[in-house]
């Protein structure tokens, strides 16, 4: 039975939705403008955010509006939960895109430190868990969910080898310390967008079957570490 | 079995072991236990095949859209079917304490003095709130007044109604407003000493505010009595029971702790109807 107000749920459903996609640009070009040096595309990823910004915010108020009128019950009220926490993490992913366009803009000015082997590597890492977790949200998966959860420790690998990589580039040769850093960071900053990933694929589990696997840190370990 | 043969069965033992004796009975352990139960309103069946374990002092919602025969099984619970001509338990059985509500020993009057029951309409008799209250005892033969006294204000206070009438206990209770009317019957029903209650919608005719003060006492009144509550509120079923059993068309489609009914609901049926999908 079709109910008058079942229009409010579609909406609130594709407004998740278009924000994913566009987290999912976000951090693309973020990444393209980095690797090319391309000022004019990072600056693209920085006015962006506040579409971003502005969905978050009215998924919000679509899903308070939602509680408060509605009174959903089981699905219906794990998906307006889910959907605050997911808009919430991918909001986070913009930002984290946002940073990475900011510092793509700095580095674009030096020569580059290294060639860019490891950024892209796991920043499509990042990105397919990305999609994989939005994958989960239209059609429930808890496996491929769960496969994303398993890759984060993949992103964090990579990230500490770099970690690793650069501080010694500092001390070995002082005059790399800015780029260095700016480097560190946007690694950090795609550590983050993974750990978003797999917050996403975790409330999709919630989504589909009420179960929580948030810090199960048998799955976890069960990851690869690249 | 057909029930319409044993509702004039001779008083010859109390249905169960009543409950001053049942004090140490374990919280949450199975009271009520419906076994393969078929139940006909005549040449139609009613209920079919139903299954179900009810806990001591807890309250189980019974929900499902009309016609889907929760009320049914309520009323087959203190046996007020048998009022009905025509019907019967063709199959199947309803235990209370291990004893068969419908064994031919058992006595209906005796079954409903255990088994109490609130309607959907509150239904104080047209007397004083203080006879309301003592009616069941005095028919019970009992004529102490200071034991009725203490029974009354008992009961009222139970009711959570006490302070409002304390004053006025020889007035009508018919001069109540309806919530009141609701609660005196809730007293009225608990001044017996049941070990059950039934409700039968109970809230379906009052305004929010009283719906909250009987949903109150619903809470408060778990703690002594097993209470199942028949319900076409979602939001009442939720805030109340501690577990629901969803009802259509005359079978027992999920039973789950009502936080499960109401956050991941095994049966899609059941998923449709408390999202309002049909019913």
């Amino acid at each position: 039975m079709k109910r008058f107000f079942d229009a409010e749920l579609e909406t609130f459903r594709s407004d998740l939705l278009r924000m994913g996609e566009v987290a999912v640009r976000q951090v693309r070009d973020a990444l393209q403008a980095l690797v090319t040096g391309d000022i004019k595309l990072a600056e693209q990823v920085i006015a962006a955010d506040d579409e971003l910004d502005e969905l978050e915010k009215r998924i919000d108020t679509e899903a308070i509006r939602y509680m408060n009128l509605r009174s959903p019950i089981a699905t219906e009220l794990r998906l307006v939960i889910v959907g605050m926490k997911a808009s919430h993490d991918l909001e986070r992913v913009g930002d984290e895109a946002t940073s990475i366009a900011k510092r793509a803009i700095r580095l674009a000015a030096e020569p580059p430190l290294k060639p860019y082997v490891d950024i892209p590597r796991m920043t499509n890492t990042a990105i397919e868990m990305l999609c994989a977790a939005l994958d989960c949200f239209i059609h429930a998966d808890n496996e491929k969910a769960i496969a994303v959860v398993k890759r984060d420790k993949e992103v964090d690998a990579i990230n500490k080898q770099l970690y690793r990589e650069l501080s010694s580039y500092m001390v070995e040769q002082p005059g790399t310390i800015t780029r260095a850093l700016e480097l560190m960071f946007i690694s950090k900053s795609v550590e983050r967008i993974a750990d978003h990933a797999t917050n996403i694929a975790e409330e999709m589990v919630f989504l589909s079957d009420a179960q929580d696997i948030r810090h199960d840190e048998a799955l976890k370990k069960a990851g690869k570490a690249g | 079995m057909d029930s319409t043969a044993t509702a004039s069965v001779p008083r010859s033992r109390p249905l169960a072991t009543p409950p001053a004796s049942s004090a140490g009975a374990e919280r949450g352990a199975t009271l009520i236990d419906i076994k393969d139960l078929d139940f006909y309103y005549g040449a139609k069946q009613a209920l079919f095949d139903i299954n179900l374990q009810i806990p001591d002092k807890r309250v189980t919602a019974f929900i499902g859209p009309s016609g889907c025969g929760k009320s049914t099984l309520l009323r087959c619970l203190n046996r007020m079917n048998d009022l009905i001509d025509g019907t019967s338990v063709k199959r199947g059985a309803i235990k209370i304490r291990n004893v068969d509500i419908y064994g031919r020993d058992v006595d209906p009057i005796e079954l409903r003095k255990r088994v109490g029951m609130v309607f959907q309409k509150s239904n104080p008799f047209p007397k004083s709130i203080y006879e309301n209250i003592t009616y069941g005892l005095r028919i019970q033969g009992v004529k102490n007044k200071t034991r009725l006294d203490e029974v009354v204000e008992k009961s009222l206070r139970g009711a959570a109604l006490w302070d409002e009438v304390k004053d006025r206990l020889h007035e009508s209770g018919l001069g109540l407003s309806g919530g009141q009317q609701q609660r005196l019957c809730i007293a009225r029903t608990i001044a017996v000493e049941p070990e059950v209650i039934l409700m039968d919608e109970p809230c379906s005719a009052l305004d929010p505010i009283a719906t909250a003060k009987v949903e109150e006492l619903i809470h408060e009144l778990k703690k002594q009595f097993t209470i199942i509550i028949v319900t076409h509120s979602m939001q009442q079923a939720a805030r109340c029971s501690d577990q629901t059993a969803f009802f259509y068309m005359g079978k027992l489609i999920e039973f789950d702790a009502t936080h499960n009914i109401f956050m991941n609901p095994k049966n899609p049926q059941t998923e449709a109807y408390v999202s309002g999908r049909f019913g």
